[in-house]
């Protein structure tokens, strides 16, 4: 097997408290690709990431992921953090009396494992470097976890986590949800940073506006909890210009969402 | 995760205590079982005591019979039974043990087995770093003390209590027993009768000490009661930092540590006084700890309750001068059937004094953390604040927490907040931690240290380091 990681979705479908959300998603992801989902709301778009990323709350009923050929089901979330599977979350959770940077290099170390950890200095230079790239103050790295953060600073913060963890498969649920334009290059420039065939990703976005700024090379249209339409970046501006109606009436959809009711 | 089943195999059991190695007894004299008035002259005689001793010894023993076991450990705002003293047996504690005829001056004049004990607690390693001077309590009397030129030159005395008695009786006699008199409550009447060692700390007006002062204390026998009496006077506008680190071995039978602590801040004076308690989960840990600050002193106690089978421990302070300041930091760890029922006082007797309590507990394993707190504004209070915040996690469903705070106000212009919270560690920020690849343990570990934290950065370095892998030790394997 080559080295590009590689992120395989057959047929996945995901219940939350006995409600199916996901309703068949299929998918693959390679390194050096970068895949757009795009949605309105309430389509399962969040779900799809939390539930490949192991929350607890999803449960996933049938179908089969792969990550570069390892079962991704069979691993406790860690392990697949561990594998190299990362997701920046749209709501990250605040850890009260962790430093960002404590947090970090524990995260850094249990990725590299015992007997192969950081060295300090290494970290820190590592750390200020990648700070740097997204303009965020040197005072984030003595801060606690996420407390107290504006909704973009938290944002930044992922991207920083994804930059040091270095994953082979990225989710990014919602990355740009409360960004202005000057933080939304900055974050755009650090994905960008990463792009090369090590490093695949998938962007969760309801806008095409991130994807002005973050190529994808693959866009799909997320509705009723499964993807109905791919395409490549001209899809995500049709979307941009037009909205979603057309794709709705193209496939005969009358209600995009699910799990209502 | 969800469908994890909790694994306790890596909880340590009670054999596993971490510090619970016993040496083979060195010692030269052992008191026999129970109290009497033999025992405590004995235990005077032995020390080659004054007359004045023996007496304050017999007077205290005759109060501590007349008194009744607590209902109210500390004085009769504690109205409910704050923890299980019906297993406490003062007929089977042997009261005094005295490990070697001779204190130690150097390392190298310690016995070897004692040394060996302290290898094992890292006492020397901690010395290079950071000690000012080492008063290192084993069983009954100190064996082990140096102290560096530079604080004597100053003109700072620290020594261990019986040392004190004998070679500074003047500054003694005015101090010893003023901040908590010996009828205060039954525990402090029984220290007072058999007290025995525990450290001694004067520092002369204007002299701010750079260094903290430590000690380290530790019950090595069977049933011995350890009694140490501790006396600090920080005199006008002086500065001491005095820290103290326990662990204890594990014993079949229940032993009791009973300590008093008498600090006297002096105008404008400041003094903090750090302790961590790790005991062994059979010990019954009841202390009685005071200050007393003139105008402008300022008292921190930071406090660290971890193991124990019950531990009773409210620092005190009772500010009896203008503009007296109070910090009171604490932590609070109780596993299996363990009760930490533990808090703290201030009394403002004078205008514009304040005090701010940190109180966090953690519970697990069915562990109980009872915080219980005592806000007492006296008339003439006027403008003075106290604020208390306790938090509380728990750690699954058999544990539980409390807060009883007792308010006793009688000035119309102060205040007084009061906060309280008690969480669980969330689902969400669980997955948080291990989609960074944290395994649970560590995620866990990671969220109860941030808990934690407000009191580990009061530390000294290496304490908080300590206490760090205290917490994961005693953490390890606790959540499924």
């Amino acid at each position: 097997m080559s080295n590009k990681p590689n992120l395989k979705l057959k047929d996945i479908k995901v219940e939350i408290e006995g409600r199916e959300i996901l309703k068949g998603v299929n998918i693959e992801i390679k390194g050096g690709e970068i895949h757009a989902i795009m949605g309105p709301n309430g389509t399962g778009k969040s779900t799809l990431a939390s539930a490949l990323m192991g929350h607890p709350k999803y449960e996933i009923i049938s179908g089969e992921a792969h990550l570069n050929g390892e079962d991704l089901l069979e691993m406790e979330v860690d392990e697949r953090a561990r594998a190299g599977l990362f997701l920046a979350m749209q709501y990250p959770s605040e850890i009260s009396g962790v430093t960002n940077s404590d947090f970090l290099r524990s995260a850094v170390n249990a990725k590299r494992g015992e007997g192969n950890e950081i060295s300090l200095m290494k970290f820190i230079r590592e750390m200020d470097s990648k700070m740097d790239v997204l303009e965020m103050d040197q005072k984030f790295a003595t801060r606690y976890l996420n407390e107290g953060f504006s909704g973009g600073e938290k944002k930044r913060n992922e991207i920083l986590q994804m930059m040091m963890l270095k994953p082979g498969i990225a989710i990014l649920d919602e990355i740009d949800s409360g960004l202005d334009i000057d933080a939304l290059k900055v974050v755009a420039e650090g994905v960008n940073s990463m792009r090369n065939d090590e490093f695949g990703c998938l962007i969760i976005t309801h806008y095409q506006r991130l994807l002005n700024y973050i190529k994808p090379d693959f866009v799909h249209v997320f509705m009723q909890g499964r993807i109905v339409k791919s395409g490549g970046p001209e899809l995500a501006e049709r979307l941009e210009a037009e909205g979603y109606d057309w794709v709705k009436e193209e496939l005969g959809i009358e209600d995009e969402t699910v799990g209502k009711g | 995760m969800a469908e994890n089943v909790p694994d306790y195999s890596d909880v340590p059991e009670i054999s596993d205590y971490k510090y619970g190695f016993r040496d083979k007894d060195v010692s030269v004299f052992r008191s026999k079982r129970g109290l009497n008035r033999q025992i405590v002259e004995e235990i005077s005689r032995m020390k080659g005591e004054s007359d004045w001793m023996l007496q304050f010894r017999l007077k205290a023993l005759e109060q501590f019979e007349k008194m009744p076991m607590p209902d109210d450990l500390n004085s009769k705002w504690f109205s409910l039974l704050p923890g299980d003293l019906s297993e406490l047996d003062f007929n089977n504690i042997t009261y005094y043990v005295k490990p070697s005829e001779r204190q130690g001056k150097t390392w190298e004049e310690v016995p070897d087995e004692i040394k060996q004990t302290f290898d094992k607690l890292g006492i020397p390693e901690a010395e290079q770093k950071f000690l000012a001077g080492v008063s290192a309590q084993y069983e009954s009397e100190v064996v082990y003390h140096s102290m560096q030129k530079e604080l004597e030159d100053q003109g700072v005395i620290f020594c261990d209590t019986d040392t004190a008695l004998r070679e500074h009786p003047e500054i003694f006699q005015e101090y010893f027993g003023t901040v908590i008199p010996t009828v205060d409550n039954k525990f402090s009447a029984l220290n007072s009768a058999v007290w025995s060692g525990g450290s001694f700390i004067y520092v002369p007006p204007g002299v701010k000490c750079e260094v903290p002062l430590q000690a380290y204390f530790r019950i090595n026998s069977e049933n011995m009661g350890q009694f140490e009496r501790t006396l600090i006077i920080a005199d006008e506008g002086s500065f001491v930092h005095y820290v103290e680190g326990c662990t204890a071995p594990i014993y079949s039978t229940d032993s009791l540590h009973s300590a008093v602590v008498e600090i006297v801040v002096k105008k404008n004076a400041r003094v903090r006084y750090t302790t961590i308690q790790n005991w062994a989960p059979n010990i019954y840990n009841l202390v009685t700890k005071r200050a007393v600050c003139e105008a402008g002193g300022h008292m921190e106690w930071v406090d660290g309750n971890i193991g124990s089978k019950l531990t009773m421990k409210y620092p005190a302070v009772v500010m009896k001068g203008e503009g007296g300041k109070a910090d009171i930091l604490s932590i609070a760890v109780a596993g299996k059937e363990q009760h930490q029922d533990a808090g703290a006082k201030v009394t403002m007797l004078a205008p514009n004094c304040t005090a701010t309590i940190i109180s966090k507990s953690i519970s697990k394993q069915g562990g109980k953390v009872t915080y219980r707190g005592l806000a007492k504004f006296g008339k003439n209070s006027e403008g003075s604040k106290a604020n208390i915040k306790c938090d509380t996690l728990i750690l699954d469903g058999e544990s539980t927490s409390d807060t009883i705070p007792y308010n006793e106000i009688l000035n119309d212009n102060i205040m007084l907040e009061h906060e309280a919270t008690v969480s669980k560690v969330s689902e969400d920020q669980l997955f948080y931690l291990m989609s960074r690849g944290l395994s649970e343990n560590e995620a866990t570990q990671m969220i109860i240290m941030g808990f934690i934290e407000p009191f580990t950065k009061e530390l000294p370095m290496e304490y908080a380091v300590e206490m760090n892998r205290l917490i994961k030790f005693e953490m390890e394997g606790s959540i499924g």
